[in-house]
């Protein structure tokens, strides 16, 4: 058959290749990569790399400045900020991976389904996520956790409910499109049950919008983490988590002693932008249009 | 012998805000077992819609089966649950689609899709349905089937994926393939080789196949039998040859007029239809194709012609002046 002989030639990149034309193209998303590789090392290694406790007080070194022994400063109860913002960046990495992988799954699955089997089933999810859309995402997890209680559990509750409309709706969108191509009549023709196309069909083909939101929706749950324990609604004390350093410096030390504050607003800062950028960077990468040949 | 597929007085609805469009409006046909069956008829005649209610794959709401009966082997497919529906989708009745580029899902790969199929419906483990895939392809002309089965959709030609799709159909040995528009979306060489292909192996493997198509030329050379559906009814229906050398519809006679013929005299210019196809939420009680038609009489605005018998044996037409028409010449 003479097909053989033009075939499109086939492109097989092994993975450090992939890795390598991502560095090149994307230096910017390289950066925000590096930022969340480095806080995840922190969060997951905290016990072997943090200098001190994460609870223990020097009363003898309160609300030090940075230092040879404490290289962030302490703390008004003496405890160690770099050893703390270590501890913490798991607290963050937990609560934002958990409550975006939650949120972010549970919305594709409604999402694609919304869209699949379309009619009164659509209307109402669509109308149900609309109400949930209307309260803003700070709003709407204070609201949870009026409701159930602050701790880490409730905290990674009250993030993930509102994230769960903000990609459904996405997905939706983009299964919409899917859903009216022929490959999902094909689908349905071999007798195929609806669990299958949706699972194995559509979701698939929505899988490239999905991961770059859910990396941006880490993001967005660590800074939400952070909002909430600021005002003392999310993590409570002697946990370490960034939000609430910085809420327990900003009141009393921010002219006295503003490193208590400013080492951990900086790594909240950071690690949203990290994630930020990453996301972009991935979007780029994964979009054909921008890819080189 | 009993026919293999029996569409009786099927009637298909769709309810949408502007009212209720009849897109299959009383159809009755039968299939044999290995016959290839072809339904003519240009957009909108009913003729998707019509093959789509076999499969019960009218999206509900607004689309509906109102009426009718098709009785598939036996059973009434209208019946069916959605569960023994899903058995016969796939396993007793394939489905060939127009578009290959986009009927193929592209994420996984030709393998997946046909091993998929017969894990469905046989429980097949891994590497018998592999075996399977490999014999497929290489029975719709696949060369080097092991290494086309890891490839993705997007690196094979229009004409190998139609080829992929019809193995998709064949995978579960149906008795019955419905082809919606095979050949439309492929260049005319390709064509050609694929409708040679779906021939040969219905024949082959003693499959019956619905064509539905609105190119008259597939018909005359393929089909044994012919439907010509107008505004959701069927206007003409009979052996192919009767209703090419013999047409009883004034509807038939306009759309052969309107082919280029290689084996007549080169006319002048081509004789497209007069006008446009009703619309189907507009119509009387009169004969449907009424104003586009040059045999038009007065009784043709008061009732409908039923489908009745013109001609030789089995060839039917639903219009009043079947017997008079037929010495009209058809290239006029």
């Amino acid at each position: 058959m003479t097909a053989i002989a033009n075939d499109p030639p086939e492109i097989r990149r092994s993975w450090t290749q992939a890795a390598r034309l991502f560095v090149r193209r994307q230096p910017l998303g390289t950066f925000g990569l590096v930022i969340v590789v480095v806080a995840a090392i922190a969060g997951l290694s905290a016990e072997w790399i943090a200098p001190y406790s994460p609870t223990a007080n020097d009363f003898a070194a309160m609300t030090e400045p940075p230092s040879l022994a404490h290289w962030l400063g302490t703390d008004q109860f003496g405890r160690d900020l770099l050893s703390r913002i270590i501890y913490g960046a798991r607290t963050a990495l937990i609560i934002g991976f958990v409550s975006a992988f939650v949120g972010g799954f549970a919305g594709l699955v409604l999402g694609v389904g919304s869209a699949y089997f379309g009619g009164w089933i659509d209307l109402v999810l669509q109308r149900v996520m609309d109400i949930l859309m209307a309260f803003p995402l700070i709003i709407m997890a204070l609201a949870v956790v009026a409701i159930f209680g602050t701790g880490v559990q409730n905290v990674i509750a009250a993030i993930t409910i509102p994230l769960i409309p903000r990609c459904a709706r996405v997905v939706r969108a983009s299964a919409l499109a899917i859903r009216e191509v022929p490959y999902i009549d094909a689908a349905r023709t071999s007798g195929f049950g609806h669990a299958r196309i949706i699972l194995r069909h559509m979701v698939p083909n929505v899988v490239a919008p999905f991961l770059i939101m859910l990396t941006a929706f880490v993001g967005q749950a660590i800074l939400a983490e952070a909002s909430l324990s600021y005002l003392g609604l999310g993590v409570q004390e002697p946990t370490p988590a960034w939000g609430l350093m910085l809420q327990g410096g900003a009141e009393e030390y921010a002219s006295t002693a503003p490193w208590i504050a400013i080492f951990p607003g900086i790594a909240i800062a950071l690690t949203v932008f990290g994630f930020s950028l990453f996301g972009d960077a991935l979007r780029d990468a994964i979009d054909p249009k921008l890819r080189e040949r | 012998m009993s026919a293999l597929l029996d569409v009786r007085n099927l009637h298909t609805e769709f309810r949408t805000g502007a009212g209720v469009v009849r897109a299959v409006d009383g159809v009755s046909y039968t299939v044999d077992p290995g016959e290839t069956v072809a339904i003519v008829g240009e957009s909108g005649s009913g003729k998707s819609v019509g093959a789509m209610s076999i499969l019960r794959l009218i999206p509900d709401p607004p689309g509906r089966i109102t009426e009718g009966q098709i009785l598939f082997a036996g059973r009434d497919l209208v019946g069916l649950s959605p569960d023994e529906m899903r058995k016969v989708r796939g396993g007793e009745i394939g489905m060939v689609f127009q578009e290959p580029m986009t009927s193929l899902n592209p994420v996984l790969t030709i393998g997946r899709q046909i091993t998929e199929t017969l894990e469905q419906h046989r429980g097949a483990d891994r590497a018998t349905a592999d075996r399977r895939a490999v014999e497929l392809l290489s029975l719709v002309g696949i060369s080097d089937p092991e290494r086309r089965l890891r490839q993705y959709p997007h690196q094979l030609s229009g004409g190998m994926r139609q080829r992929i799709m019809i193995a998709v159909a064949l995978t579960c040995e149906p008795k019955l393939i419905i082809a919606d528009e095979p050949t439309t979306a492929l260049d005319v060489t390709i064509q050609a080789q694929i409708l040679e292909l779906m021939a040969e192996l219905t024949r082959r493997l003693n499959v019956a196949l619905v064509i539905i198509t609105h190119n008259l030329g597939v018909v005359a050379r393929y089909a044994q039998r012919v439907n010509v559906m107008y505004a959701g009814r069927l206007v003409e229906s009979g052996p192919a040859a009767a209703v090419y050398g013999d047409p009883r519809h004034p509807y038939t006679m306009a759309l052969l007029r309107s082919v280029p013929r290689l084996d007549k005299p080169r006319q002048a210019r081509l004789d497209p239809v007069d006008g446009q196809p009703p619309d189907l939420m507009r119509l009387d009680g009169g004969c449907a194709f009424r104003p586009r038609c040059r045999f038009a009489i007065a009784v043709c605005a008061t009732s409908r012609p039923a489908l009745e018998p013109a001609g030789t044996a089995g060839h039917m037409s639903a219009c009043f002046r079947r017997d008079e028409i037929a010495a009209a010449p058809v290239a006029a």
